[in-house]
């Protein structure tokens, strides 16, 4: 049923009912193929083939300089802002190569990003929600404020902003910020989150509300995280890729890298033998 | 033979060192303090010339000097509101113009010019700031006040100058030296000053600011106007007051086309003066305590203006930045 689906291209559809579908059965959301990237005349990506499945958390782990962010901002091209960054390959999201795709919008409309520092924007913390809804809809005030609750309570923070939508949202505490930032990339309904160390700023208090909001974000996104931390690999994701010097190692289930990598790389890694 | 040095450095270091411990502290804070003392002393200095040397042509004219208009040295009458007029006119047009100019080409530059492009653009603007201003008022009264005088006066007289109220500020004849065109001329010397400045701040926003509002999908214009702008606020304050203080102060590109008249005239096309031009055209002829000594008056005029737009700047910036600090008492 999957397959005839994804046949007709009916992709939209597929989304609908694969939260009812069997564990094991997924759907490819992003497919990244032979993908080389450079900075200038390095090459911090070396061939790199993966496919990351809707609905699941697959996080990447590897040590300092490896590739991983790399590989992450590689996937809604937001290394496009710097002058002699470039990407050869495909990456095909939903079966559409994005590195070929003209309009950047409409990508971006898709993939939503969290990056590893809180960016609130230097506006109200409603402001800061209904920033990204008013790039793309034009709503009436009244579903504007219907999507900003629904985005903050998506993101864990509506109990604990409810009182204070129009503080600065640079007031609230880093975790705050850092959630604000979820429900912000959230409000403007995209189907991917790309978290690039998402928690590597934050106490342990607000790691741990960040890890539960992304085990409840899981069933509706497809989310790709970067950690350093592997607990957190081992705990959030579903799927782990062990990256190592710009080249994909090894990708399996979490539970799988954790306790029998396939790969000797992997297991020094993990053994802490070097990173 | 760096085996052979190595010893004897550790050696020097050690003895030095203690030295250092016991001492080094006490001179660095005694040189840096009065570094500090040589400045303020200077200030204080400065603050007390003006006041000796302006007290005579003050006590001749009384407070009267702030608000008459007339000022004769023949009969010993001196008023300082024409060329105080004339400061605030020219500074007020060289924003007026400067401002708008620096702030595009600021934006222009760090967010939407041409990576390769972008520092020969920036080193040529700072080249700008660097031409002595004797150059800018020589090219004024050369090359634009001809032009004026026979194409950009007439045009602005037959147009602006028809409506009503508005059009007084147009009236009378078409010369081209005049108050407009020191304002103009003041405005491209601002500019390169505040969009170096300008730039600098934009140039300051985290890239990765930057990057979640082109990452959440919005246009260049949504990122600057919503973004990078607000958080810059104080900045581009800062700029603007930077460039208000030089246009306040500046003397020889002024004095080449302002016309150097003291006469209250409404009409932006007449000529007029300003505080320093006054000082750099009559402190030479100025005969008589009390006309030297009401020269100097004037200096302090200024020098109180010019400290109150930086005080009113300073205060607008730690008026924002505290707002910032009540956001973070929040969290």
């Amino acid at each position: 049923m999957n397959k005839a689906e994804h046949m007709d291209g009916t992709i939209k559809e597929a989304r609908k009912t694969s939260s009812e579908k069997m564990d094991g059965v997924m759907d490819t959301k992003i497919e990244v193929k032979n993908l080389d990237f450079y900075y200038g005349d390095y090459k911090a990506l070396k061939n790199v083939n993966l496919t990351i499945p809707d609905r699941r958390v697959t996080a990447f782990i590897g040590p300092s300089g490896c590739g991983k962010s790399t590989l992450l901002r590689a996937l809604n091209r937001i290394y496009e802002m710097y002058p002699g960054q470039r990407a050869e390959g495909e990456v095909n999201i939903d079966g559409t190569n994005i590195l070929a795709a003209r309009d950047l919008t409409q990508l971006r409309a898709k993939v939503g990003m969290v990056f590893q520092k809180p960016t609130p924007f230097p506006m109200s913390i409603y402001e800061n929600v209904a920033f990204g809804i008013r790039l793309y809809e034009n709503l009436p005030k009244a579903e504007i404020e219907e999507r900003v609750y629904w985005a903050l309570s998506r993101a864990a923070l509506w109990d604990e902003v409810k009182d204070k939508l129009n503080a600065e949202g640079t007031g609230l505490s880093g975790g705050q910020q850092q959630r604000l930032c979820v429900a912000r990339a959230v409000a403007v309904k995209p189907e991917i989150l790309l978290m690039d160390e998402p928690a590597s700023a934050l106490d342990p208090i607000s790691t741990a509300k960040l890890e539960q909001l992304i085990a409840e974000l899981r069933d509706d996104y497809c989310i790709a995280i970067v950690t350093h931390n592997m607990q957190q690999a081992a705990r959030a994701a579903d799927y782990t890729a062990f990256m190592y010097l710009g080249e994909l190692a090894e990708v399996a289930p979490s539970e799988q890298i954790f306790t029998h990598p396939s790969d000797p790389r992997t297991q020094d890694y993990i053994m802490g033998r070097f990173g | 033979m760096v085996e052979s040095v190595a010893p004897a450095l550790q050696g020097v270091g050690t003895r030095k060192s203690r030295f250092a411990m016991r001492w080094g502290d006490p001179i660095f804070w005694g040189a840096t303090l009065f570094f500090t003392l040589v400045l303020f002393a200077l200030l204080c200095g400065v603050i007390a010339v003006l006041l000796v040397g302006g007290w005579p042509a003050l006590a001749h004219s009384g407070i009267a000097f702030l608000w008459t208009a007339h000022w004769n040295p023949v009969t010993d009458t001196y008023g300082a509101v024409v060329p105080l007029i004339g400061t605030i006119e020219t500074s007020v047009i060289a924003m007026l113009i400067g401002v708008p100019f620096s702030f595009g080409m600021a934006i222009f530059l760090t967010e939407l010019c041409p990576h390769r492009l972008r520092q020969p653009i920036a080193i040529a603007i700072e080249l700008l700031a660097a031409i002595p201003s004797i150059i800018y008022g020589m090219w004024g009264l050369f090359i634009v006040v001809p032009l004026f005088q026979h194409h950009v006066e007439p045009a602005l007289k037959t147009t602006l100058g028809n409506i009503p109220l508005l059009g007084n500020l147009f009236s009378g004849p078409p010369i081209g030296i005049g108050v407009l065109l020191a304002g103009l001329i003041l405005g491209l010397m601002v500019l390169p000053f505040i969009t170096s400045v300008m730039r600098e701040v934009f140039a300051s926003v985290p890239p990765v600011l930057r990057e979640s509002a082109y990452g959440l999908g919005a246009t260049r214009w949504e990122v600057v106007w919503r973004v990078v702008l607000p958080y810059c606020r104080n900045g581009v304050a800062g700029a603007v007051m930077l460039g208000l203080g030089r246009a306040l102060g500046e003397t020889m590109a002024v004095t080449f086309v302002i016309g150097n008249a003291h006469r209250l005239s409404l009409s932006l096309l007449a000529p007029g003066t300003t505080i320093s031009a006054t000082l750099a055209n009559e402190f030479t002829e100025a005969v008589g305590d009390i006309y030297t000594s009401a020269l100097v008056a004037l200096g302090l005029v200024l020098f109180v203006l010019t400290f109150l737009v930086l005080a009113l700047g300073k205060k607008l910036l730690l008026g924002a930045r505290a707002e910032g600090a009540e956001g973070e008492v929040l969290a």
